[in-house]
Parts: structure tokens; sequence; C-alpha cells
């Protein structure tokens, strides 16, 4: 088995007390939220019901924490078990995202103290898309945290409890795949109900295909992006060769979804939407453009082993991917009547608490525990 | 013989292709919902309105909303510019200057929940807090059970649902057919207080065919109104308006319980032009397609954990 190594060193560095100001100041407006309502802080209203809380923090950031999803997809379903050292931090990535994801619901619902009524019996709508993506973003959380526990186990040296999980730990690998199958295509599937609501270039019956094939391609994206990232950072060996096998799979992945999106909007007849220069014109092109250039750029195998490239590439489809799901959640989004929305100052500063929060508990995290594979130097 | 991992999961993968083949998300959609076994609903005939504004008031009385004040804080008279979480029912007035039931003039439009038969909220809502009832067929809410996620808001096609953003315990709030008033026997109080008739309250099927006679009348002459309540006695003499061939909530997205007739188009009474069949019925559609009822979801996991194990023993 592969060896796993805490990097060590300081954690209080400059980027860490940095992100803390930020959660700080997020913090800060948090309590205005909770003191004062929804409305002292954000600028939703009833036109536009949900903002950024929910279309950054649960639609793109999940999405973004799909990278144990995407590594796990391939590592135990296709077999490929030389992927292995992406597994851990990806399963990290994952879990924090989800976490982070599933504390910021509770800031965005308004009668958070009785959250828990969507799963009393009694109470559960099971014909709810909202419904179903709740629970099943719920039990993948828990699922991630026992998925991550033998990282814990081993610091702690619970040998005990460290075999004894092991024994069941494939029922969790296996809820871990097919959860966010269901709940990433659900995602999409929710915006199906804002109907006519929904600009034509986003509104479509393949919403839930085209919500989980952009959580796969996001979710390899910020793998290849992460490791790229990290072994700067931490100034270790790329992990390039496995980086450039696993993108090898996205040309196809891209080709597929590009085909579906655009052949989709061609055949309900509203294509030549896209070309009027109007904002949500050139947003559905920019989206499909920048996930268009991923797939020129990998479709080479000669680009795949140039770090730099793949890099680029990586970015692309984060991009790409990401405009498509906020596009769908809030720029596509016009209730009619007069409605605008831009996320206010304290509303974006409480995103950016999360996102340092996430942060910090990689940097933490990485240095504490075995996560990142063990490399001697040579 | 064994069957083996590969295979296991061709299978898996060409049942998921199966399922995308035989249905293109055009196809899956539901049925239709009928109208509940007593439903009731209102029939707003903008042709009537004189705009008075009574049944805003009226609506406020009967479920102790609060004056609101949008222009400034000097004006002393409640004066809502749309739904609101204040604001249950307005009288909105659509055009300039010039004959009313025109289009180059104006006329007037009711706007409050609609009491749809395939109510988006009540599908979208993860807590059942919005239910409709099964005999009436009227929507209500309860803040028992509301966690405030707002998707019943995402989800409405007419923005009915509202929200205290203001407050620290927030409520959606909506038009619940004065049920209140229902239960005891009497009517809703925007109906009930309409000098014209303009609202008229009943069960839906009257309603219908009351819309139907309306729009057969010569327009200009004088014809019978019940006013308040289809089945009470009161009626009034007008002279029929030149009505728009269409009723506004028979058919848009499967049907609603509260109907609008009017002398002009009524997407120009901010009323958006729907398809018959309700996104509803098609997310639902499509959900099924995908789950059969939750029993692939169960197959995929039963194949996935079979594989994942048959691997980790190996690595052993
Ligand atoms: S109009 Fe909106 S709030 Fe009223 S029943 Fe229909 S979907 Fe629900
Ligand atoms: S806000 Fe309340 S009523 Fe609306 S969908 Fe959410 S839980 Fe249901
Ligand atoms: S039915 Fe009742 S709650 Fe609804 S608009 Fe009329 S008076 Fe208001």
């Amino acid at each position: 088995m592969q060896e796993r190594q805490a990097l060590g060193g300081k954690v209080l560095t400059v980027p860490f007390k940095v992100c803390a100001a930020i959660v700080l100041i997020g913090l800060f407006f948090l309590g205005k939220r909770f003191i004062f309502g929804i409305g002292s802080v954000t600028n939703m209203n009833d036109g536009y019901p949900w903002g950024i809380w929910i279309a950054y923090d649960v639609v793109v950031g999940t999405a973004l924490a799909c990278a144990g999803y995407s590594i796990a997809l391939i590592v135990y379903v296709f077999n490929k078990g030389e992927y292995s050292p992406l597994v851990r931090p990806a399963l990290m990535t994952s879990m924090f995202g989800y976490t982070l994801a599933g504390i910021s619901v509770i800031f965005d619902i308004g009668r958070y103290w009785q959250a828990y009524n969507i799963f009393l019996p009694w109470l559960s709508n099971l014909h709810s898309v909202m419904f179903e993506v709740a629970l099943c973003i719920g039990t993948y959380i828990l699922v991630l945290w026992m998925e991550f526990a033998p990282t814990l186990l081993e610091k702690f040296k619970a040998a005990r409890l460290q075999a004894r999980l092991n024994r069941i730990i494939f029922v969790f690998i296996a809820l871990g795949i097919l959860l966010p199958t269901m709940h990433q295509s659900s995602l999409g599937t929710m915006m199906l109900m804002a109907g006519h609501k929904l600009s034509p270039l986003w509104w479509s019956g393949f919403l839930p295909l085209l919500f989980l094939i952009t959580a796969v391609v996001i979710g390899y994206a910020a793998v290849i992006f992460e490791s790229l990232i990290a072994s700067v950072a931490f100034k270790r060996p790329l992990e390039l060769h496995l980086l450039s096998k696993i993108s090898a799979l996205m040309p196809w992945l891209l080709g597929l979804y590009l085909v579906i999106r655009i052949e989709d909007v061609n055949l309900r007849g509203y294509l030549p939407l896209a070309f009027e220069g109007g904002l949500l014109g050139n947003l559905f092109l920019l989206e499909n453009l920048l996930l268009l250039a991923a797939l020129l750029i990998l479709a080479y195998p000669n680009n795949r082993q140039n770090p730099r490239l793949l890099f680029i590439a990586s970015c692309a489809m984060l991009l790409g991917g990401s405009m498509y799901r906020f596009n769908t959640y809030i720029v596509g989004f016009d209730p009619g009547t007069g409605w605008r929305y831009f996320p206010s100052v304290p509303e974006l500063f409480i995103t950016f608490g999360i996102i340092a929060a996430e942060v910090m508990a990689y940097l933490w995290f990485v240095k504490t525990l075995p996560v990142l594979p063990k490399f001697t130097k040579a | 013989m064994k069957i083996r991992r590969r295979d296991l999961l061709k299978g898996i993968a060409a049942s998921g292709l199966l399922v995308a083949a035989e249905q293109s998300p055009a196809q899956a959609k539901r049925a239709r919902k009928d109208l509940p076994p007593n439903a009731v609903g209102i029939l707003y005939d903008s042709t009537l309105c004189i705009g008075c504004k009574v049944c805003e008031y009226a609506c406020k009385q009967a479920n102790n909303m609060p004056v609101e004040h949008t222009s400034s804080k000097e004006v002393m008279w409640d004066d809502p510019q749309d739904l609101s979480a204040k604001t249950l029912n307005i009288i909105k007035r659509y055009g300039v200057e010039g004959p009313k039931d025109t289009v180059e003039g104006f006329a007037f439009i009711k706007r409050h929940c609609m009491h749809c038969l395939d109510p988006a909220c009540v599908s979208a809502c993860p807590a059942s807090a919005l239910v409709k009832n099964p005999e009436n067929g009227v929507v209500t809410y309860n803040k028992k059970a509301c966690i405030g996620c707002r998707y019943c808001q995402v989800a409405c096609p007419y923005n009915i649902p509202k929200f205290e953003w203001d407050s620290p315990f927030p409520e959606i709030v909506k038009c619940q057919l004065c049920a209140h008033l229902l239960v005891k026997g009497g009517i809703s109080a925007c109906c009930a207080a309409c000098p014209t008739g303009a609202s008229l309250f009943g069960p839906v099927e009257k309603l219908r065919s009351e819309a139907k006679r309306r729009m057969a009348m010569e327009p200009g002459e004088y014809y019978d109104f019940p006013v308040a309540n289809i089945d009470g006695t009161e009626v009034q003499q007008h002279r029929a308006g030149a009505y728009v061939q269409h009723i506004y909530g028979e058919r848009e997205l499967g049907g609603s319980q509260v109907l609008y007739l009017a002398g002009v188009p009524f997407a120009s009474l901010g009323l958006p032009e729907l398809p018959e069949d309700s996104y509803v019925a098609l997310a639902d559609g499509i959900q099924y397609a995908i789950y059969k009822g939750m029993v692939y979801p169960l197959v995929v996991l039963g194949g996935l954990i079979y594989i994942i194990r048959n691997r980790e023993e190996k690595k052993e």
C-alpha cells in the first residue's frame, strides 16, 4: 500500500493568518444575519430568493468538492489502483467542501432551528427534489468523514478501530460513488421547476445529465489544479504521470457534454439567442468556449505532459463548469417584474469566510495528518 | 459460471444508457392532475373591476396583515407596490390614460395565489409545509414545518410566496384562500368585499361555466352578474365587456382554481404565457425515469458494493 506522510512544518503561516482574518469578518456579518434577519446582510429578495450562498457555496462548491467522487470513480469502479495516491487529498477536499456547503445551508435557510423537519417521516416530502438533495448531501457528508477516518485513525494509531473500519469501508466507498451521482444530477433537476423563469439557454430537460457531467469534469479539474498547486507550494515533485493519465479522459467527457449542451439548445430552437450579443448570450458562449478550450488542449497527448498547459486546461474547466452552474441558478434566472440581484458586500464576505475556512483546514490537515503521498528526496 | 466484475459493470452502464434512450426528457412527464372533488376558487373579471382596492383592505383585515408604506413614511395609508410579506392580495393597473379594458388604455388585474391544480410550491417544499387540501384544493402553509429554504419561491411560476427578509424568525407568506373563513362556512374576504362582483367566489366547476357564459355575451349589452358568491343570492346588472376569448388559469400549467377574465391580452397584464403541462409534471417524470422509485439506485448500490468488496479482498 502507498505510504503517506504528514508534511509537518509551521501551521501559523501568513496565508493562514490572512484566512483567519477573513473568517472573522465573515463571522461578524453572520452574527448580524442571525440577529436581524437574512435581509439585513444580503441583497436576496422575493424575486431572487436564492443568491450566492446557494449558487456558489452549495451548487458550485459541492461540484468543486467532487474531486473525491471523480477519483473514487476511476480508482474503484474502473479498477485503476495506480491513481490511489490522489485519493486521500481528493477525499479531503471533498470532505471540507461538502461539510462547509452543509454548514452554509444552515446560514441560508430562514427557519434553521427546525431544519430537521425535513427528515421527520411525517413531514418529509418524497416528491421534493430538494428533499432528495438534502438527504443525499447529508448522508454523503457522513460517508466522506467515514472514508477519511482511516487517515485520522492512522494518525492516532488506533489500529484496532482501523482494522474494524477497514472491514466495512467498502460500503462507504460504494455510497460515496452512488450518492454524488444522485444529488449532483438532482441539483440540475431542481431548476427544472423554475420553468419559464429560467432562460431557455439553460432551462432544459437535460439539466440533470448536464449537472452530473459538470460535477465530474469540475471534480477532475479540481484534482489536477490542487495537485499542481500543492506540488509548487510545498515544493514536492509533480504527480505528472498520474495527472496526464486522468486528463486523457477529459476530452471525451467534455466532448459529450458540449454535444448535448449545444444540440439541446439548438433543437429547441434557441441557439440564435446565443449570438444576439446580450449578456446571457455572451455568457452562454463564454461558458462553452472555456470548456471547448480545455478540450482542445487536452486532446493532444503531448499537451497533457506539460504542467503549464494542464494547469490552464484545469482552470478553464473549473471556470466553464462553475459558470454553467452559476448561470443556471442566478444569471439565467429572471423572475420578471423588474427584480434585480447582485450580492452585497457582507453577503460576499460570508462566502469568502467559508472559502477561507476551507483553505485553513486544508493547510492544517496536510501538515499534521498523513494525507499526501510520501516521497524521499533523491 | 461466475459473473465477472467487468460484465457486471457493463450491465450497469448499459442499463443507465437504456434509461437515457428510452426516456428522452421531452416525453418524460406524468399525467395531469384533476380538480379536487369540492374545489373552490375565485373568478376575477378584470372588466368588472373598478380598482377600488376594497379587496386589498378586506384581505388585510381578515388575515391580520400590517399596513405597508412603500412610497414614503409620511403617507398614512397602505400603499403596497406588489405582493410582499405584508400584502397577500393586490390590485394592479396596467397601461396609460385612455379607455378602460383596451390595449391603448388601461386595465386592472388582481394578484394572489392561483391555487394551482399541480402546485409547484407544494411539490418543491421538502418539509411538506405547503400542502394542497385534497377536498377543496386550497394550498395552505404551515410555519411549524417550514425550514425557510425558499424553494417554493423559486418554483412558483407566478412568484406568489413571499418571505420575511427582515425577521430573525422569518415565515413564508401567501394567500391561503382565507382557509380560516372557509372552515367556518364563509367565503374569501376579498370576494365578500368586492362591490361589483369582479372577484367572485365559488366552486371551480361553476366558475368555469360562468366564465364561459360571460365570454359568449354580446359586448355592451346588459346581463345579470352574481356578486361575492356564485352560490349566493346577490346579483347586479352590468354591461358585458369585450372579453378576450381565453380563461387564464383554466389550462395554464395544468390549471388553477383562480381564474381570470379580461378585456385585454393577459400578457399585457403581467401574466406569463405558459404551457399546459406543469413543470412539476415534467420534473416528476424525469425523476421517476431516472430512479424508478429508488429501484435503480439500490441496484447500482448493490453492484458497487459487490465490485468494491471484491477489489478490497483481492488487495489483502
Ligand atoms: S400560485 Fe404559486 S404559491 Fe399558489 S399554488 Fe400555485 S405554485 Fe403555489
Ligand atoms: S421555504 Fe418553507 S414553505 Fe417554502 S419550500 Fe422551503 S420549507 Fe417549504
Ligand atoms: S382569498 Fe383571502 S387571503 Fe386570498 S386574496 Fe382573497 S382575502 Fe386575501
